[in-house]
Formats: structure tokens, sequence, C-alpha cells
């Protein structure tokens, strides 16, 4: 028996745990699955073609703007990135914004930063926050009453828009039923905790089951895709501030089952806070970026003029989390101030 | 009594022992021709005491130590001389060594020397006796085990660590070592008892090698207080800081050692060598060894001559056809091998065998994803994605000054669980020889 030189030389260690950041993705896109597949059967047509339409923009902004000969769509991140945008969004947009979000989010949300690894907030939400910024009108009102009759056959007049152009005023307001947040903001009710964790109510695409998200975001901490710290910390802070307040003055607040359940707080919360690359390293950080991100979603909801604040709240998280990472660098093993 | 807490950190990868768990230790056949290096310790080579072409017994000392930090080398085989000369090391340095011709049809009878009795040696006297027994650390370190023994007069040892805690996947050597010759640790352990004058000790074993510390404690002597602990298997539970960590509840302090804190480490392999050979005044030459992994056709452990090449040890114990890589010790730490005309050393517990079926990493490096999982691995508590950051924009000073660089002892455990699969260790080592080489400039300047 003779062996083969020359050997092959690889440092150690010579074993992986065998994870990969296209594992992770593909997990993730495995857990949006459900949600995805709800929003097209209560919206339609409609939520087929955004969802189509933002995830193609992205894929096809990551393989226009990807530096040098690297395959970058084989990460599968342009994909996340993409669908988690696409459930941002609300059903009857027009799809020519659709696109235009999608490369918004890849190119400054993401390589403008210097791509995978370097983005400072979630790409996805980028795109989002440019719509609402650009397209305040559209973005607020382009809900649609869930299970509509004609929604396999129909499409919303406003979802072909032109691009470039307006939806006819008044194209929505036959089709519209409020959002559970904006009716509660605006007009004070409060849609039921049964239609809410079901998702049988008017809002973005993502934003309707939460139950659905519930259970991917489950499955995505179950299999240790993403930090469960971070939806536990979010999700519990929402609930407590929640309950304390609407103890204080149910009246005026509303209750824990109603915020967490309502608007994009399971999406958020599971799906675009967990984004690796723009939360903490640490255990530590994690639950203090999860607390700050809670508190400021219940600040936003409950005491300024908008009726959602989960996006802003992610936003901010993430631009404190390098602060956060500086607070609870680890302390080494043998180090000043350790042992017992 | 000594508590359970495990370290932070750490990862569980897949053991793969049961293969070389089950069977009994093998006597291993000479090598025509023994590679036995002067330098198979930490410290300086040993000085050759024999004459080319001269004819040698088995166990007889090839080389006397050098001082303090050196212990003496003996011959593997009853056999002659051919050559002194510089020999390849699996470090890929040349050392100075001795090309032993084993007789072909010799007894093989071992040499004894001057016994080193229990009952009447003074402390300082089994020291000597483990110096002239050419013992230093089985486990791999290979530093030399009288220089651990002898320590400074203002410190006690509150507790001797037997190190049973075969933490690397793969290797069963320490196991197999335990559950065959109990008799010979618990001799080891008492010897070390006297010579340290430890005030307890305890023996050190991972929860799937329970059987194998059972043993052990089986063959203590009534009236011996020799304790097991039983640690999560969890790697890296073996090494000498996080086992302080957990059976004392206290961390060396940076840059210090065990015996600052109280405690003494002793691989159990190395204690087995010492209950084995002291009474007959014998030293080491041969070890046991674990030949294992997918590319090894009859993987096990063999008791093998010191100086056996690998080459040869693997012919005999045959191997698939597309062997690509080799490495020594488990597949965390294990240094892979460039060549396989280098020689078994004292310090090799085991070698593993890849088939180019198994993993790789190279050509999967992708941008560090900020995922944290390293700095939840790391049991020294580290932040290897910063340290891997800074790594890349080569500010090797920040690394040591603000990220505690040195604490790192290259475990593996970050780069194991990276999904970007960043060669994390890689880029450690490189600093660090980078920060030697600063600091060595830093002194010829001032000289000049
Ligand atoms: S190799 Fe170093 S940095 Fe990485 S886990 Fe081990 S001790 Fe920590
Ligand atoms: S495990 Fe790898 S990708 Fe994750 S933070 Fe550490 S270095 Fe970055």
């Amino acid at each position: 028996m003779t062996l083969r030189a020359p050997l092959t030389i690889e440092p150690a260690p010579h074993v992986h745990a065998g994870t990969s950041v296209a594992w992770i993705m593909l997990h993730v896109v495995i857990a949006l699955i459900p949600a995805c597949v709800f929003a097209v059967y209560l919206f339609g047509l409609a939520a087929l073609l955004t969802l189509l339409v933002a995830t193609l923009s992205c894929l096809a902004a990551e393989r226009l703007l990807q530096r040098g000969s690297a395959f970058t769509l084989a990460d599968g991140s342009a994909l996340v990135t993409g669908l988690i945008y696409g459930l941002t969004l609300p059903p009857a947009l027009p799809l020519w914004m659709v696109a235009m979000g999608g490369f918004v989010a890849m190119a400054i949300g993401k390589t403008l930063f210097g791509g995978l690894g370097s983005n400072a907030f979630n790409p996805a939400l980028v795109g989002r926050v440019f719509l609402q910024a650009a397209f305040p009108a559209a973005m607020t009102g382009a809900w649609l009453t869930p299970l509509a009759a004609e929604r396999f056959v129909t499409l919303p007049e406003a979802t072909l828009t032109g691009p470039f152009l307006a939806p006819a005023s008044g194209s929505y307001d036959a089709l519209t039923g409020p959002t559970p947040l904006g009716d509660w903001k605006f007009a004070g009710g409060e849609t039921s905790t049964f239609d809410l964790a079901l998702g049988f109510t008017s809002g973005s695409l993502g934003e309707t089951s939460a139950l659905l998200l519930l259970l991917g975001g489950l499955y995505l901490v179950w299999v240790k895709a993403a930090n469960w710290r971070i939806p536990a910390a979010i999700l519990l802070t929402v609930a407590i501030c929640a309950s304390l307040l609407h103890g204080i003055d149910p009246q005026r607040y509303p209750s824990a089952s109603f915020m967490l359940l309502s608007g994009g707080l399971m999406l958020g919360a599971w799906f675009m806070a967990t984004d690796p690359v723009a939360s903490p390293l640490s255990a530590a950080g994690c639950w203090i970026y999860g607390l700050v991100i809670g508190l400021l979603v219940v600040l936003i909801r409950l005491c300024s003029g908008q009726p959602e604040g989960v996006m802003y709240a992610i936003l901010l998280g993430n631009a404190l989390s390098p602060h956060i990472d500086r607070w609870t660098q680890p302390r080494a093993y043998g180090a000043a101030g350790g042992g017992s | 009594m000594w508590g359970r807490s495990a370290f932070r950190g750490g990862v569980t990868p897949a053991t793969h022992k049961a293969q070389t768990q089950t069977q009994r230790i093998r006597q291993f056949p000479f090598a025509p021709l023994l590679e036995v290096p002067l330098l198979q310790h930490a410290g300086r080579p040993a000085l050759p005491v024999v004459r080319e072409g001269a004819a040698v017994e088995r166990g007889a000392v090839l080389g006397r130590a050098d001082g303090e930090r050196s212990v003496p080398v003996h011959a593997p085989a009853a056999g002659r001389v051919q050559r002194i000369a510089l020999m390849p090391s699996v470090t890929g340095a040349m050392v100075p060594g001795i090309y032993l011709e084993p007789f072909p049809g010799a007894t093989q009878e071992v040499a004894s020397g001057t016994a080193c009795d229990l009952a009447t040696a003074t402390a300082e006297d089994i020291i000597n006796a483990v110096q002239a027994a050419g013992i230093v650390g089985l486990g791999g370190a290979a530093f030399p085990t009288h220089a651990k023994l002898r320590m400074p007069p203002e410190r006690r040892v509150r507790l001797l660590i037997i190190n049973g805690a075969e933490c690397e996947p793969w290797l069963t050597t320490d196991y197999r070592v335990m559950l065959e010759q109990p008799a010979d640790v618990v001799l080891g352990v008492r010897y070390l008892l006297k010579a340290t004058g430890a005030e307890a000790v305890v023996l050190a074993v991972e929860e799937d090698g329970r059987e194998a510390g059972e043993a052990v404690l089986a063959a203590a002597p009534e009236g011996m207080s020799l304790k097991a602990s039983f640690l999560p298997t969890r790697y890296p539970q073996g090494a000498e800081k996080l086992l302080i960590r957990a059976l004392l509840g206290v961390e060396v302090p940076a840059g210090g050692l065990p015996i600052d804190v109280g405690a003494l480490c002793i691989n159990v392999a190395t204690a087995a060598e010492i209950g084995r050979l002291l009474p007959f005044g014998r030293g080491i030459q041969e070890r046991v060894v674990t030949i294992t992994g997918p590319g090894v056709l009859d993987p096990g452990n063999y008791r093998m001559p010191i100086g056996t090449p690998l080459r040869f040890a693997l012919e005999q114990v045959g191997t698939a056809a597309d062997v690509t890589r080799v490495f020594l010790g488990g597949p965390m730490m294990g240094q892979p091998l460039a060549s396989l005309d280098v020689p078994i050393t004292k310090g090799i517990s085991g070698f593993v065998a890849f088939t180019s079926a198994e993993y790789r990493d190279a050509g999967r490096v992708q941008p560090c994803i900020h995922c944290g999982r390293c700095v939840q691995a790391c049991p020294m508590t580290l932040n290897p994605c910063q340290l891997g950051l800074l790594a890349r924009h080569g500010e090797v000073e920040t690394m040591r000054r603000d990220f505690h660089l040195d604490a790192c002892f290259e475990c593996g455990c970050c780069a194991y669980v990276c999904p970007s699969h960043i060669p994390l260790v890689q880029e450690f080592r490189a600093a660090k020889a980078e920060l030697r080489r600063l600091a060595a400039h830093a002194v010829t300047e001032e000289k000049s």
C-alpha cells in the first residue's frame, strides 16, 4: 500500500459544524413560505405579483450591482431580502414602485455599505422606508380587503399603474379596509384577537398572519438559524409594557395581545430584527437590543402620530447595534476582574 | 465536591470514538529504521551520548538532558546507531536526531536502571527520576514534566488534576490507557502526590469516558483519597485552563500559570508512564498512539516505538487509496502534515487520516455576517468576530491590547461554527507571529 503524495495541507480545525450562509438563508426562506402562501390566499393575484416583483427586483439588483466575478446570488441573502421586503408592502402597491423599492433596498441598503456582511441596516427595511418617504399616499392607502371574491381573477387597478404614474386618485377607496392599527389609532376600534392571530385583516402582506409568522419564527430559532434572544426580548418588552399601560388605562391603551399580534411586529421581531449583520454579537447585547426595539415600538405606536412603529424601531436598533457591541464586549477568561 | 460546572462556550462535534474505543492496545512492530529526534519536548535538545555505529540496548540512554529545560532520550529498540544527523520533525523544522537500526533477531528486553522506590524516595528523588525517565506531557504539549513538578518554594499545590478529559474527537488513547493500565495510573498519581505534596487529587474525565475513569478509581488502594469528576462531554473540556475553571471555579490570570491558583494538571497518560517506568528506573521508549480516521483500514490504539516513521505506521495499518490529509492530534487542533517522512515522538497522542470525501473548508469563505456564533462558542470568552475583522485590517496591536489575543489557545471552536467559513484560527496565528516579529524588532531597535 503506497500513499499518494503530496498531502493536502489545510489548517485546523479539520471539521466544521456544517452551517453556511446559504444554509441560514435557506431556513429563513422555508420559515417565510407559510406567511407568503397565506398572503396570496388572502389578497390573491395582487399579492402574488407583489411578492414576485419584490423578490425578482432584489435578485436582479444584486446581480447587476455585485462587484467582481463573485457569484453572490448563491448565498441566498438577496432572495431573503426580497421576500421580507415583499412582505412589508401593502398588497395593492403599483408594481413599478415595488421594483423601485427593491432596487433601492439592494443598492443603498446593501451594496453601498459593502455588500453581504457590511450593511448597517436591514436592507429590506431600507427599501420599505424609501417607499414610505417617496410615496406616502400609496404606501398608506394601498390596502385591500382580505378574501375579496374576485381576488384571483382581477387585479386592483393600482397594481398595474404605469411607471412613474401615481395611481388614479380614488382608486383605492373602493377596495380598502383600514388596517387594525390604523383603525385603532384613528377610529378607536380594536380588532378581535382571533382575527389578528389568524390574519383575516387588512394590512401589509406579511402583517396579517401573526400565527404563521410566529410558527416560522419558532422554526427559525429551533434550527438555530436566528438568535432567539432577539425576538424573545422584543416580544417580552412589548407584552410587559402593553399590559402595564392597559392595566392603568384600558380606554386609552390597547391590550397586550392586540399590541403583539397587530401590525408588523411578528415579521419584524422574528425576521427583520434578527438580521445578524445589523444586530449585536453577544447574548447580552442581543437582550439589550431587543429591549430597546420593544420600547421603541410601544413608544412610537402609542405616543406618536404614526399608527405603526416597528420599522423605525428596528432601524434605530440597527443604528445602535455597534454601540451595544462596544458596551457588551465579553470579558476574556483570565482578564482582570474575573474569577471568583 | 469538585463541581461539574462547565465552562462557557465550546462545541460538540461528532466524537467518532467508538471505532477505536473498544479495541485493546496492540503492540506495534519495529520499523526497519527508527528516527529518534533528540528534541521531542519543549526546551533544549538532549545531547547524544552514543557514537555512530555503536550497538545499544533497548531502553539505554541515547542522549542526556542538557540542563533543567531538557530531558534524556532513550533507545526505543536494541539496535545499531546508524547515523547522528539532522532529521525532519513534525513542525517542519530540522532537529538533531539519531537513526537507529533495530537488530532483527534481538529479544528486545528493556534495560532497567536505578529504581525509584515510592516508599523511600523523597520528593526531590522522584522529580529527578521523572526527568531521568525522559517524561514529558504526553497529552501533546510535551513540556518536561519534572519542570512542572519543581515549583517555586512559596507555591502550594491545592489540587492535583489528573487530566483524562480527552476532548478531541477521534482520539481514545487516554481512555484505553485508563482502562488497561489503571494500576500504572494509580501508582503514577502516588508518585506525583509525593513529589508535589498536593492537598488533594482529582481525576477529570468526560462523561463519555466514565468506564475508564471508574476503572482507575477501582484500582486505587484503600485509604487513597482519589476522586473522579465526570465532566460534560464538550470540546475543549480537556484544556488546562477550562478544567481549572470547571473544578476549582477560578480562572488562571492572563499570562499566569495554573500553579498561581494552586492547581497542577498532569495528563493521565503521563501519570501512567510515571507509574510504569519509575519502579524500574526505565525511560520512555514507546507510547500509545491512536491511529484512526476514515482513511485508515485498521484503526486502533497501538503501543508504538518512539521514532517510528509515520509512513511506516500508516502502511502497517493500511490506508484507503485516496488519503489526502493526515494530521497529528484530533481534528480540532491537529497539525496538518505535509510529509509522512517524520517520526512519532513523545507528544503525539494520535493521528487521523482523511480521504478526499471528508469536509474541506477551502474555497467557501464568505464575508463575516456578524452572526455571533463564534462569540458564543469561544471558551476563553473572546470576541473572535472582532479579532478576525482586526486581523484582516492588520491591526495586530489592537488585537493584543484590547481584545486579548494572547488568551486565544487556538482551540478552533470559532472557526468550527463560523457559517462564513472564515479561517479565524489561521488569522489569529498569523497575527501572533506578526506580534512576535514586532516585539523582536523592538528589542533589536533598543539595542542598537
Ligand atoms: S481559537 Fe481562540 S478565539 Fe477561537 S474559540 Fe478558540 S480560544 Fe476562542
Ligand atoms: S461566526 Fe463567522 S460569520 Fe459569525 S460572527 Fe463569527 S466570524 Fe462572523
